[in-house]
């Protein structure tokens, strides 16, 4: 999955990698690429994690975990990294799902469970706010319940903001209506994978 | 003579009223004033307003005010954290007010308050539980929701240089909420590392103006302690 979104993210484009799976995309960006990473607490140019020993807890990313920092990289403060992302100026954000809806509603900050602690950080700015988002998931919960679903059950992040989403069986754009397949893993069927999918999905072109 | 250095985190401190709110710069550790959060403790002011992007990691800072009892309700975008526990406790245990605001909400709030903006228009959070109850208009073809400024009476920042005037610059990230809190609160108090002659700063490279600071106080330098996240086992 990683893979596959890094190959389609286009040379020079200014990208947010949500935290957990997303935060693996930028180790798919091969030698000779230039793609900006953009980190919420105020970076643009973050490098890969540091050497053992090597890291310097003032200089982490939005999950809070020590990187560095690439030449021409630098920091700014909260309120210019929300213009970044809520301005248009992020190209493209990948976020990670509880649930996307065929619409494009998306559902990742909450599952409503009385007694959890909510929290929500930057994905409802990043959701709303970046040119394109793209979500990264697994097809199906550990349940083998899909997760992309007609409406979303969970607590929304953002209204029809999803542009793509990519799973470990498939590539679906959801800018067209119904949504169209862009990819699907070798050796599944589309009827297969309609049949995983919560909403009606239109075939390859 | 301007003269905004003060000797002490505890004289910096010491007209704290019950009741106050209170920003906390940082994200996680990384610019989380501990030396003031260690002074508010020993103040003693109670029933506290925070805002912070977080609600404590581990047994220091945030949390250590939390767990002291000192805190009635926290403003902040991300509680929730895998050492978050003495917020946690407290919350289910109906002991702390939460208001849970879009980080970038959170940001701007603060930023208009300091820059006397009355109220603003932002698309995050539309048709989500955390806009319910807000006015809302469409404007640019776009569903908008009404967002208000968050004033505080104190804000407490890490700095790394600073002089006597109050002009600031910060180290990486741990810059995140500081400048905005800065202007923000009526009274700023900013820890440095370093305190230097007036116009040793690069006035290219000034991230606050010494105007938003009425108090500087020196504390020596410590690496700041990861927090916040999962450790690799």
């Amino acid at each position: 999955m990683a893979a596959r979104v890094a190959a389609d993210i286009p040379d020079g484009a200014v990208v947010n990698l949500g935290i957990g799976a997303p935060t693996a995309v930028a180790n798919h960006f091969g030698a000779g690429r230039e793609v900006i990473l953009h980190s919420e607490n105020g970076v643009l140019g973050m490098g890969p994690a540091p050497a053992l020993g090597q890291e310097d807890y003032d200089l982490i990313n939005a999950g809070k975990q020590p990187v560095t920092l690439r030449p021409g990289g630098c920091f700014f403060h909260h309120a210019d990294s929300f213009a970044m992302m809520r301005g248009g100026h992020i190209d493209i954000c990948v976020l990670g799902a509880f649930q996307v809806a065929g619409n494009g509603d998306l559902a990742n900050w909450s599952t409503g469970e009385p007694g959890a602690i909510p929290a929500v950080g930057g994905a409802m700015d990043l959701a709303t706010g970046a040119k394109q988002t793209w979500v990264m998931t697994d097809h199906l919960t550990k349940a083998g319940e899909p997760k992309l679903v007609e409406r979303c059950s969970y607590p929304l992040t953002g209204l029809g903001c999803v542009a793509r989403v990519y799973t470990d069986l498939a590539v679906i754009d959801l800018r067209q209506q119904p949504p169209r397949v862009r990819a699907v893993v070798d050796g599944l069927s589309f009827d297969e994978l309609q049949r995983l999918t919560g909403f009606a999905l239109q075939p390859l072109a | 003579m301007i003269d905004k250095r003060v000797a002490s985190a505890a004289q910096a401190l010491a007209d704290v009223p019950d009741g106050a709110t209170v920003m906390i710069g940082g994200f996680g550790t990384a610019g989380l004033p501990d030396d003031l959060t260690d002074a508010l403790i020993d103040q003693g002011a109670r029933d506290l307003v925070i805002v912070n992007n977080n609600a404590g990691n581990g047994e220091r800072g945030i949390a250590a005010l939390l767990a002291a009892g000192r805190v009635r309700k926290v403003i902040c975008s991300f509680p929730r954290q895998a050492d978050s526990h003495h917020f946690d406790r407290l919350y289910r245990a109906g002991q702390v007010e939460l208001e849970l605001v879009p980080q970038g909400n959170l940001a701007e709030r603060i930023r208009a308050a300091g820059a006397g903006i009355g109220a603003f228009y932002t698309p995050t959070g539309h048709g989500t539980e955390l806009a319910k109850g807000k006015e809302v208009r469409q404007i640019d073809g776009r569903w908008q929701v009404l967002e208000y400024p968050i004033h505080a009476d104190y804000a407490l920042i890490k700095a790394e240089r600073g002089d006597r005037w109050g002009n600031l610059t910060y180290r990486m990230t741990a810059r995140n909420f500081g400048p905005i809190m800065a202007a923000a609160a009526r009274i700023t108090v900013a820890t440095v590392h370093e305190v230097v002659e007036l116009g040793a700063l690069d006035p290219e490279a000034v991230v606050t103006p010494g105007l938003f600071v009425q108090r500087l106080v020196q504390v020596p330098r410590r690496a700041t302690q990861g927090a916040g996240f999962k450790a690799a086992a």
